[in-house]
């Protein structure tokens, strides 16, 4: 098993590690098959997604498809944020070694969880404009 | 940058003295030892004498020596040898929960065969209890087979112990040395095993070459057919200059494994009381003190072991971890998972195998730069967040 160097490149510098304070969404995922967690954050304008973070507990593939992802995200629509596939995101690294091609499905399960939490925070009338649902309490 | 090896039991680099010894074997004393012309018994000569020295070593007799290709070689022969040459008396074996897959998948190969294997637990610390071997005979019971000191977490087990009561109820018992041979006193009379594995990378001889001990009287079926070499107990050319090397590295280990004893235990001590003092929420894995003397095993809470490792290498750090992101079948150790960790605990562990040329200041940049390391993964970890803040 050998890591990509795009793979070793997110690994030694991952990119928006951290929490948002206030996010318009969250996505928490553990990996079944290995036991890896991830956190994935995200903040949205107007419909489009301006600043994603992550945590995680994981091995290097873990850190790097993390990492991708959150790059992947920003500055796209929730409706272009959806189609984003494990694949894309291994793809985007430059492959991952068969046995961690499952550490891509965790960030697509993150980022479908954390775009799921943000339309379930809010309502999007026929414009497409997001409207925050008013807090109760 | 610096490069520190830290995965001597993984393998260990074969010493300057081993190599120059086989070197002549290649291309100018390459008879084949079963030839009766002088090339022949040049080689022959050769091998007999490095027999000769491993059996001096571990109090055996020249006879009782069968050369193998490895480790692996020598525990599936002693498995399955003893399994199929005893079925008409029994078909139950008895091992433990930590053995090396080397063991362990030869038993469950045989469990699929119809022989009925029984999995000795262990302590938190990796110990097994010989009193709970001797419950697990029954009359059926041809082997028992337990690791000498467990590959992953060092502990040493009470074999001489455990052997007492084999011979006492008349099973056949093997250890598996390959950790212990060179490393810690190996000595067949006063362990009472009757079968022994052992390799001879893990000794700073070549990888290719181990040895199986048998000691005279007990049955076993060869693994490989063929030629009568070994006296029909493993067919095969020999491998001359790897045997050469193997008797070389257990020289070398008659002359050096006291002063190295010392040497190691004081580094290895050094290195867990270093990492338990400067990193928070870690915790040595294994005996404290029934533990071979260069293994330091750790679990290190909140990060994952994969990550440590490939962090550590980026420094020159090489060393090992259990966690089931680096195996191929995605599972944790089930060395770890024996002595109770819980998953994220066995994902979270890293193994430092020291040795030969090992040096304190070694040590110490690991020291300087592991809880760095540590700390940089925790600050990403969603798990240390929940738990410490």
């Amino acid at each position: 098993m050998e890591y990509s160097e795009k793979v070793m490149e997110h690994f030694r510098n991952p990119r928006n590690v951290g929490e948002i304070e206030n996010p318009d969404g969250v996505g928490r995922v553990g990996n079944p098959v290995c036991g890896d967690i991830m956190e994935l954050y995200i903040k949205v304008k107007d419909g489009v997604i301006t600043d994603a973070r992550f945590k995680t507990f994981g091995c290097g593939a873990a850190i790097a498809t993390s990492s991708m992802v959150t790059e992947l995200v920003k500055n796209k629509t929730i409706d272009d944020a959806l189609k984003i596939s494990n694949r894309a995101v291994a793809d985007a690294l430059g492959g991952l070694p068969p046995i961690k091609m499952h550490c891509s499905l965790l960030a697509e399960e993150a980022l479908k969880k954390a775009l799921d939490d943000y339309r379930g925070r809010t309502s999007i009338p026929a414009s497409g404009k997001p409207v925050r649902k008013l807090q109760m309490g | 940058m610096k490069k520190i090896y830290l995965d001597n039991a993984a393998t260990t680099p074969t010493d300057a003295r081993v190599l120059e010894a086989m070197l002549p074997f290649f291309s100018q004393m390459y008879g084949n030892p079963s030839s009766l012309h002088a090339f022949g018994q040049e080689a022959k000569h050769a091998i007999e004498e490095a027999r000769y020295i491993v059996a001096q070593f571990i109090g055996a007799k020249q006879e009782e020596i069968v050369f193998t290709s490895g480790g692996t070689e020598s525990n599936n022969t002693a498995i399955k040898g003893v399994a199929y040459a005893r079925r008409e008396k029994g078909n139950h074996i008895i091992t433990s929960k930590i053995e090396h897959h080397a063991v362990m998948e030869p038993c469950h190969f045989l469990e699929k065969q119809g022989f009925e294997v029984t999995y000795i637990p262990v302590d938190e610390f990796g110990l097994v209890d010989p009193a709970d071997v001797k419950k697990a005979i029954s009359g059926k019971t041809i082997l028992i087979s337990i690791i000498q000191a467990n590959n992953e977490i060092g502990t040493i087990e009470p074999i001489a112990e455990i052997g007492k009561i084999a011979r006492r109820e008349g099973v056949y018992f093997h250890t598996d040395a390959v950790q212990t041979l060179g490393h810690v006193p190996v000595n067949v009379s006063e362990l009472n095993v009757d079968i022994l594995s052992a390799s001879g990378h893990k000794l700073y001889g070549p990888k290719g070459v181990g040895i199986l001990y048998v000691r005279k009287g007990i049955r076993m079926l060869p693994f490989m057919h063929g030629g009568d070499q070994e006296q029909g107990r493993r067919a095969s050319t020999h491998n001359v200059p790897g045997i050469v090397g193997f008797g070389k590295a257990v020289e070398l280990a008659k002359d050096e494994m006291a002063n190295e004893i010392e040497q190691l235990t004081l580094l290895r001590d050094k290195m867990i009381k270093g990492i338990l003092d400067s990193i928070e929420y870690a915790r040595l894995n294994g005996h404290p003190q029934e533990r071979l003397p260069n293994n330091v095993n750790v679990s290190i809470s909140y990060v994952e072991g994969e990550s440590m490792l490939l962090n550590l290498d980026m420094e020159g750090i090489a060393c090992s971890t259990g966690s089931a992101c680096t195996s191929s079948s995605l599972e944790p150790s089930h060395v770890l998972a024996a002595i109770g960790l819980s998953h994220e605990l066995a994902h979270g562990s890293l193994r430092f195998t020291l040795g030969r040329l090992t040096s304190e200041e070694d040590i110490d940049y690991v020291l300087t730069r592991l809880p760095v390391i540590v700390r940089k993964l925790r600050a990403m970890s969603p798990l240390y967040k929940k738990e410490v803040k």
